[in-house]
């Protein structure tokens, strides 16, 4: 380990947040024209590693070595003037702004900026973005662009800025297959030029067929560096989840499932979506009893509005909505609930629980208005209480106490409670939106045994997931939503990568009986 | 002069306090920071206006005092909210409360006597006999020029500087903002600070040029009919004036039919601005119930760099 | 593998200003504690000294011994049995206006329009003098509560209709809709209800004894007292134990998990607010009925604007309201007693700005902590 090999090192790096330590003692190192994998599961500790690269964080201790010389980076701009920039999961676009504003935002040059100036600017930022191979409408503002155009427009702001390390955090998560290959080919282009490409994902396909060299973390830790024609798959995912993979290859085999009742159906639903564009457009789906239907697709495609409207957060402009044998009328959250359909929202924190409120206070969320839980507009305290305590043992919700905070628990103990609560109303039909995100391995294996532990019961699960691998491994049968409608359906043996791929990019219009 | 010009005119000179307090509101907001306190500031504004000139009887010290002031009270404002990241709306209030009940104190001695004017008018003689253009733009004061070209250079500081770009970036996306390098909590100390220099000109300016006696309260709700002008402008300095001089039109409508002679009662009369506030927002309420209200997407969340999600 | 030797000399110089404004930093900074959630309590007392130690330097400014000055002011609010009493009947007005904005502040809806809500439910008390003037104890008293239940009410609703049907800021409206009812009080009590043997005084005719909130003993302290506290035990009860105070909370705590829940915030909203409007119109019905026994001109000292700090001190905890609303209370009589030394009563909003600013300050430095700079 010299460093004229190394262009960038990171030493003993240790990061704690309050109580938590996020990164323990991490070494990572980059040479110059490579693509860096820097694999782990959700919570290993990428983000938090790369966000001090990247100036975001500062490290609690341990030292960043640039062309062997320590420096000290303490905001993203002094990252920026030693050559690093990053490519944020969430991005950090103004959406109200241009895409070349976006760009030159924070560029310290003339304070006078004339039409003329950001003519010269929109001129040399097209050049960057065709050299290599990243096009998007340049003065457009960021909301009227698409997942992948951001994105683009994020790659070519760190170019523009003369990165020579370009940090991309899980860059595919909100891309099309195809859409993804694109970005690999510009990745090769930026190794032409001598740039250092660091990649944080946990997809192993990604890896194998981009890296050159491979840092696996877990638990906040580097397990190994190696590079990639020295390892494979198999490997990698052992490193990454710290114990064998068959045992990950999980028992949860969908049995075919007898054809059940139709629960819920839903037809040629039209739904108003922000800016006056449909947002749900002649959607129609069917999910029986003892089944889970699987949405995939693409970010924004109207998955949200999918779940909203079936829990009678928003209203439909056209089609009907069945449920049970009965027509939903009009949006309503509470005859929803009371129809039995529960809810898992997309964003816990933000929708799903009341981080100031204790356990008790979000056990009650939606069934506080029945007889058990209270009479006369009296709350049953005391019986809500032992109920409240009862649900957390079973559910194995670690909690320092039923009147704690939940914004105090852990990502993963807040959604088994949140299960709790829409599991004990026994529902009929769970819609869950992305019922894994950021959990560890384990807590991720909970939820999935709920899943599929409602669906056994022969109650119908539509799981709404971006997460390809997860639908594609619980679902019995996959839809493929795109532009605000079912583009595909699929059961659960047919499924296969490619062609649900194409149908996530909108190339296969058609649609296709495959079951 | 018929009816019509003198409202105009009358609408121009009321509006002047209402537009140096909106633009200075913007500009706050803009930043992604609420400003409740433009009641306290004018206030301040206006009676530290007051003691000066009659001390010292120079309008260049009365207008640096002013300035002086509106600064300190801005740094107060922006130091609870940008460093301590307290809630906005409550310094704003406590900004009303405390500059209501300081200026009443301080101003005890001062309280009724007329100041002599103090601005002077910028006196474009060939303009006289043009008919409108005339009496509204020959005798103008010095400190409604100045609103003029301030309304010219706020709108060209936003959309034409590289400040501009990042305060547009700052309001709607702080992270964003500093991760590209801008100096978030610099920048918005620095707006907070300049805006709250102009809600303060906007009290001395009513102060010198509008109603030029110092009595406690004189504002009268006008810093909170500049907030309700933030959103009427929808965050545009050039919108700005046209609402501005709209409700000074309303503030003078009152009283001109009172001259005219009506049998309404003056409290009624008074009551004009403050209805038309809430009817205002509602129509505007009700036409961009779809729509983005072109409020900054920050405003009012303080902004902390190292946070765990 | 050769490194080197000198860490410090080794980190590369980004730019020069840059550099050397780094290295001169405090090697401390201040950082948000997230295992800190609640400021503890004498936060609160270390908050108030350190306002009236600000307060203190305008006194000194103008001439004053601000020691002189904040002992007149106890001595005239809290030592003897007068100013006590008056405390207390000041504070009956602010605790029930600060228990209305509490309620409205619990579903983070900024109701600071209580001191317009205060004149309507005052005018509204009135209105039964004028219009049932030969009515008997028992049947006014009822009669001007209701009214003024009705009117704080009503002007509650303006302010919630159009938040939640056009979405317009409350803040601006309940403020608006305050200077409104000031000026319709005003023109009553200069115009149509003037008092025609009052010697042109801004106020309508004296109340008669059955008119008038009864009194305990001889002292200034009327029935008001009772409803206020009765009040706030129904405020602690109902926000505990009820299935709508429940909704409240949640509402509170997160608006959009609340919306999930199947609540209809808006309704709450409109319930709230009128609620919140009902409170004030009491507390304005209690003051002309029990104190000023007329309505008249500049009937409150800044009631509703005070109430505003009295329930952000007491942090919306019911027995806190109790507490900050006989300081409060204090304040104002201490405000008054100041007046012999020739200063006017408008210190006391002067003060209570500045409790407010130090005890937001407060509550914020307690939740940061220091750490080690690097």
């Amino acid at each position: 380990m010299t460093s004229e090999r190394h262009s960038l090192e990171m030493k003993r790096i240790v990061k704690q947040f309050g109580s938590v330590l996020a990164n323990d003692h991490v070494d990572f190192d980059c040479k110059p024209g490579e693509v860096h994998a820097l694999l782990g599961e959700n919570g290993a500790g990428k983000s938090t590693i790369m966000c001090m690269l990247s100036g975001v964080y500062r490290p609690t201790s341990g030292e960043i070595r640039i062309h062997g010389r320590e420096v000290k980076i303490r905001s993203p701009k002094e990252a920026a003037k030693l050559g690093i920039g990053m490519v944020f999961q969430n991005f950090r676009l103004v959406q109200t702004l241009t895409a070349a504003e976006n760009i030159v935002l924070g560029e310290k040059s003339s304070f006078w900026r004339g039409p003329g100036w950001m003519k010269r600017k929109q001129e040399e930022i097209a050049a960057i973005a065709e050299h290599f191979g990243l096009t998007f409408p340049v003065n457009r503002p960021i909301w009227q662009l698409s997942v992948g155009e951001q994105q683009r427009v994020e790659i070519v702001k760190t170019l523009y800025r003369g990165a020579e390390f370009i940090i991309l955090d899980e860059p595919t998560s909100v891309l099309t297959p195809g859409e993804a290959e694109q970005l690999f080919q510009t990745l090769e282009q930026m190794k032409k030029e001598g740039k250092t490409v660091i990649l944080t994902t946990h997809k192993m396909k990604e890896v194998m067929s981009v890296a050159d060299r491979i840092s696996v973390m877990r638990k906040g830790r580097m397990i190994h560096t190696i590079d990639k024609q020295d390892t494979n798959e198999k490997e990698l995912a052992k490193l990454m989840v710290g114990k064998e993979v068959d045992a990950m290859q999980r028992e949860i085999q969908p049995p075919i499932s007898e054809q059940g009742r139709v629960l819920l159906d839903v037809s040629h639903l039209d739904v108003q979506g922000d800016h006056g564009r449909l947002a749900l457009n002649d959607l129609s789906l069917q999910v029986r009893a003892g089944e889970i239907v699987g949405v995939a697709g693409v970010a924004g495609n109207g998955q949200k509005e999918l779940a909203e409207v079936l829990n009678g957060l928003i209203p439909w402009k056209r089609g009907s909505i069945v449920f049970n044998g009965r027509e939903f009328k009009n949006a309503s959250v509470r005859g929803a609930i009371e129809a039995g359909i529960s809810h898992v929202p997309e964003n816990r924190m933000k929708s799903g629980l009341a981080g100031s409120l204790g356990a008790v206070d979000n056990l009650l969320f939606k069934t506080y208005r029945t007889e058990e839980r209270s009479k006369f507009g009296f709350l049953r305290s005391r019986a809500n209480r032992e109920w409240s305590k009862s649900l957390v043992e079973q559910f194995d919700v670690k909690t320092p106490g039923l009147d704690a905070p939940v914004r105090q628990l852990s990502g993963g103990n807040q959604q088994k409670l949140l299960f709790a609560r829409e599991v004990n109303r026994q529902p009929l039909l769970m819609v869950a939106v992305h019922p894994t995100q950021g959990l560890d391995v384990g807590a991720t294996d909970g939820v999935h045994r709920l899943l599929t532990g409602i669906r056994n019961e022969g109650k119908g699960v539509l799981l709404i997931s971006e997460d390809l691998d997860e639908v594609m491994q619980l679902s019995d049968r996959i839809l493929i939503i795109y532009g605000g409608r079912i583009v595909g359906e699929m059961s659960h043996e047919k499924a296969d990568r490619e062609t649900i791929g194409m149908y996530m990019a909108g190339i296969q219009e058609t649609k296709e009986e495959a079951v | 002069m018929d009816f019509i010009t003198q409202l105009l005119v009358a609408a121009l000179s009321s509006g002047t306090p209402l537009l140096f307090a909106t633009l200075g509101g913007i500009l706050i907001e803009r930043s992604g920071i609420i400003q409740l306190g433009a009641e306290g500031l004018m206030l301040m504004g206006a009676v530290v206006a007051a003691i000066t000139f009659i001390h010292t009887g120079s309008l260049g010290l009365t207008l640096l005092a002013v300035v002086a002031i509106g600064a300190a009270l801005g740094w107060v404002h922006s130091f609870l909210t940008v460093t301590l990241r307290t809630n906005q709306i409550v310094s704003g209030l406590a900004m009303t409360l405390f500059g209501t009940g300081l200026s009443a104190y301080i101003g005890k001695s001062i309280t009724g006597i007329p100041i002599p004017r103090a601005v002077p008018k910028v006196n474009l003689d060939f303009l006289d006999g043009v008919p409108v253009l005339g009496p509204l733009f020959a005798h103008l004061d010095l400190l409604t020029w100045i609103s003029f070209a301030l309304v010219i250079a706020a709108h060209l500081f936003i959309h034409r500087t590289s400040w501009g770009l990042h305060l547009r970036a700052l309001g709607d996306n702080p992270p964003t903002a500093d991760v590209m390098g801008i100096p978030v909590q610099l920048f918005r100390y620095g707006c907070v600070i300049a805006g709250s220099m102009l809600i303060g000109l906007a009290g001395a300016d009513m102060l010198l040029v509008y109603s030029p006696t110092w009595i406690e309260g004189m504002t009268a709700g006008r810093g909170w009919i500049a907030v309700a002008l933030i959103i009427f402008a929808r965050w545009n300095p050039l919108r700005a004036m046209f609402c501005a001089y709209f409700f000074g039109m309303m503030d003078t409508i009152g009283f001109k039919i009172q001259l005219i002679g009506s049998a309404i009662p003056s409290y009624f009369l008074k009551m004009i601005p403050y209805i038309v506030t809430i009817l205002v927002l509602m129509y505007l309420g009700y036409r961009n119930r779809n729509k983005p209200s072109g409020s900054p997407e920050a405003l009012g969340t303080p902004y902390i760099r190292e946070q765990r999600f | 593998m050769t490194e080197p030797t000198s860490t410090a000399s080794g980190a590369i110089a980004l730019d020069g200003e840059t550099a050397a404004r780094t290295r001169k930093r405090f090697p401390f900074r201040l950082e948000i504690d997230p295992s800190r959630k609640e400021s503890p309590w004498w936060m609160t007392i270390v908050s108030v000294v350190l306002a009236l130690l600000a307060c203190a330097i305008f006194f000194a400014a103008n001439g004053k011994n601000p020691w002189a000055v904040y002992e007149k002011m106890w001595t005239g609010a809290f030592t003897t049995s007068f100013g006590i009493t008056e405390t207390l009947v000041k504070a009956i007005p602010l605790l029930l206006c600060g228990l209305g904005v509490s309620i409205a502040y619990r579903i983070s809806v900024w109701n600071i329009g209580a001191e317009g809500q205060f004149a309507a439910g005052a005018i509204a008390a009135a209105a039964v003098t004028i219009y049932f003037p030969h009515l008997p104890l028992y049947a006014t008293i009822p009669l001007m509560l209701v009214f003024a239940i009705a009117a704080g009410g009503i002007w509650g609703a303006l302010t919630a209709l159009p938040k939640t049907y056009f979405q317009v800021n409350e803040l601006i409206t309940s403020l608006m809709l305050n200077y409104v009812a000031l000026l319709l009080l005003d023109y009553l009590v200069f115009g149509p209800w003037k008092d025609p043997k009052g010697f042109n005084f801004p106020g309508t005719p004296m109340f008669t004894a059955s008119q008038s909130l009864p009194v305990l003993g001889d002292t200034r302290l009327h029935l008001g007292l009772i409803f206020a506290l009765i009040a706030v035990a129904l405020y602690a009860f109902v926000i505990r134990f009820t299935r709508w105070g429940y909704e409240l909370r949640l509402i509170g705590a997160n608006p959009e998990a609340a919306r999930n829940a199947g609540i209809h915030i808006k309704r709450h909203i409109l319930i709230v607010m009128i609620m919140s409007g009902a409170l004030a119109g009491v507390a304005g019905m209690s003051e002309v009925s029990g104190v000023t026994h007329r309505l008249m001109d500049g009937i409150s000292p800044g009631y509703g604007y005070t109430a505003i700090i009295v329930a952000w001190i007491a942090k919306l905890h019911p027995v806190g309201l109790v507490i900050s609303s006989v300081l409060f209370g204090g304040l104002i009589v201490g405000g008054y007693s100041v007046q012999t030394m020739g200063l006017p009563s408008s210190i006391s909003n002067m003060l209570q700005g500045a409790i407010l600013f130090f005890l937001i300050a407060g509550n914020m430095i307690s939740k940061f902590r220091l750490s080690r700079n690097g």
